[in-house]
């Protein structure tokens, strides 16, 4: 019995702008809802009294001092832009969604 | 394009509805480096020239956090009075957008460093309000857009952006509050006073410049309406980036009579996001307001949680500066000034200045003279906040030594003023280089006062029947002869003594 919807698996990728074909869709809820199950399993198992982890080391308050180092030139940061225009990356407008 | 939409008169939006407002403010730490990175935070560089590879979010990028930039959001808690996080850790708040390079945006969400606080403030009338704090948490600034082409979209082909990644990476700390409410039609005034309230502790923790119009304080502003109350809150619209007091007050005041208009055609009110425009004072439709699920956030796992340890919260409270709020009315009562005059200065943005220039020597009458006077009509003409004006409190209080000290009158004053602000050096220099200096040298006034008297003969024998009027004549002349650097009140002296004798 399935948990993880196509419905579901279309959202996610649209959220995460991957383009999937129906049959994708159709692959990736089954293989999405073996993940789940493991890991309610995983929940089964872990009690109250175990925190969720989310940092496997035990290491908080790691911090650099607030020194300026040697930036990037203007032509080394656009030397990967697939376009560059007036000293800025170009990129195609993304319309409805002006920030 | 829509129709413009209809408004219901604010006076009678507020009497039949009941506004609440929320508001989160994002400030920009002035530190020197950005939060993660190393990259420098200048403002004003040439476009992407303060990058380093993690800015630009290249692959295999590592972020090492600022500690400096968490030390001002920890004090930013304190001095709002919220609770510091014993442990919290920053998040990923994943979206596609092009001045994101990362396609997310380090934040944080379900555990903010400071939460549950409350402020103080009062509004221009003396009106106390309270404002509860929901939380205030670290995150990095994004990159700068710039739009070029077709605003509505008919030439698809030319629309594209440009984009500088000089600011993405640069440390903010955003400020939210709980939803206020029972402030009724005064809800516009109370959120400009808000966010003015936290520019001037922004500067007085010295976490931030706090420049408005740098977009260093920036304010999304809540507004919903409900019918009493004691009616469940309505729903909400939040208006982007309103970057100024001015605007922050007609924002919300132009939402709640466009939501009033709604509500009354019977509609619900869309949540969604909205812009706000300066020049017309109104807001237009956004996107609609994302689901917070749909940013997938989840931990960092990049970075290590923060822990504060009390000690260090308790050693950075004892660092926390006098309140704004306080610090004014010691200085209002320091300096002798009336309401009016304090909130003039307060508005204009001369406490600080003003009080740099009685330290520096002035009397506090004639430093607001000099700054609310004319440094303020200079400011507006020159379009620039008073502070950036090329002048120093220190430089004033010298001016003023100069009219105290019997060398300059008002008018001499104001040359050198002007010769100050134009880069000619201090006022001493200034005074010196254009021959600027009262002239009390006897000989020199008794010779023009005989002059300006032998060129109006008939005045010597009015002033002789006893009438005083036209002596103001002649020293008009004298002073126009000395180029105003006459001292008047001598000048007055010789010219009755010169009538007396003859």
């Amino acid at each position: 019995m399935s948990t993880i919807s196509r419905e579901e698996v279309a959202r996610l990728a649209g959220l995460a702008r991957i383009d999937l074909t129906d049959s994708e869709l159709t692959r990736l809820a089954g293989e999405l809802d073996v993940i789940v199950e493991s890991v309610a399993r995983v929940g089964e198992v872990a009690t109250d009294d175990v925190p969720a982890t989310s940092h496997p080391i035990p290491m908080t308050n790691v911090f650099r001092d607030d020194v300026v180092e040697t930036p990037l030139t203007v032509e080394e940061a656009l030397s990967g832009a697939p376009e560059a225009l007036e000293g800025r990356f170009a990129v195609p407008q993304i319309l409805g969604e002006e920030a | 394009m829509s129709a413009a939409p209809d408004l219901v008169p604010f006076d009678d939006a507020v009497r039949r509805y009941d506004p609440v407002i929320g508001i989160e403010v994002h400030v920009e730490l002035g530190t020197a480096s950005k939060m993660f990175d190393g990259a420098p935070t200048e403002f004003g560089a040439p476009p992407n020239s303060q990058t380093t590879p993690v800015s630009l979010g290249l692959p295999g990028v590592l972020p090492a956090l600022n500690g400096k930039a968490v030390e001002s959001a920890i004090r930013i808690g304190l001095a709002l009075n919220c609770q510091i996080a014993e442990l919290c850790r920053f998040a990923r708040k994943n979206y596609f957008y092009p001045d994101v390079p990362k396609n997310f945006q380090t934040s944080q969400y379900d555990e903010p460093i400071a939460f549950e606080g409350l402020v103080e403030l009062e509004l221009t009338d003396g009106t106390p309000v309270r404002v509860e704090i929901e939380r205030a948490h670290m995150e990095e600034d994004a990159g700068k857009n710039t739009h070029i082409g077709g605003t509505d979209g008919r030439i698809h082909g030319a629309d594209y952006s440009l984009v500088d990644y000089n600011r993405a990476g640069i440390p903010l700390v955003e400020i939210v509050t709980k939803p206020i409410t029972g402030v009724g039609e005064r809800a516009p005034e109370v959120a400009a006073a808000y966010v003015r309230y936290l520019r001037d502790l922004f500067r007085a923790l010295g976490v931030s410049e706090a420049r408005m119009e740098r977009g260093n304080v920036r304010a999304d502003v809540n507004v919903s309406l409900r019918p009493t109350p004691d009616a469940p809150l309505g729903t909400r619209t939040e208006t982007k980036n309103v970057n100024s007091f001015r605007s922050v007050e007609r924002a919300v005041r132009y939402e709640i009579s466009r939501q009033a208009a709604v509500l009354d055609s019977g509609q619900p009110v869309t949540q969604e996001t909205r812009h706000f425009h300066e020049d017309t004072g109104t807001t237009s439709s956004g996107r609609l307001k994302s689901d917070a699920e749909d940013y997938r956030y989840f931990p960092e796992p990049d970075l290590v949680p923060v822990a504060p340890s009390r000690a260090w919260v308790d050693e950075l409270r004892g660092t926390l500066p006098e309140m704004p709020a306080l610090r004014r009315k010691r200085l209002q009562a320091d300096w002798g000034f009336t309401d009016p005059e304090m909130r003039d200065v307060v508005n204009a943005g001369a406490v600080e200045l003003i009080e740099a220039t009685v330290v520096a020597g002035a009397s506090p009458a004639a430093a607001r003279k000099w700054w609310m006077g004319e440094l303020a009509r200079t400011a507006k003409s020159d379009e620039v906040d008073l502070e950036a004006l090329a002048i120093t409190p220190a430089q004033i209080a010298e001016l003023q030594g100069l009219v105290d000290s019997g060398r300059l009158n008002d008018k001499l004053a104001r040359q050198v003023l002007a010769g100050v602000l134009a880069g000619e050096g201090s006022p001493e220099e200034v005074a010196s280089a254009r021959g600027l200096e009262v002239v009390s040298d006897d000989g020199a006034l008794e010779s023009a006062v005989d002059e300006a008297l032998a060129a109006q003969p008939d005045v010597v024998a009015k002033i002789r029947s006893g009438n005083l009027g036209p002596v103001g004549a002649i020293i008009g002349a004298v002073m126009k002869a000395t180029r105003g650097q006459a001292d008047a009140g001598r000048v007055r002296e010789i010219v009755l003594a010169r009538v007396a004798q003859d």
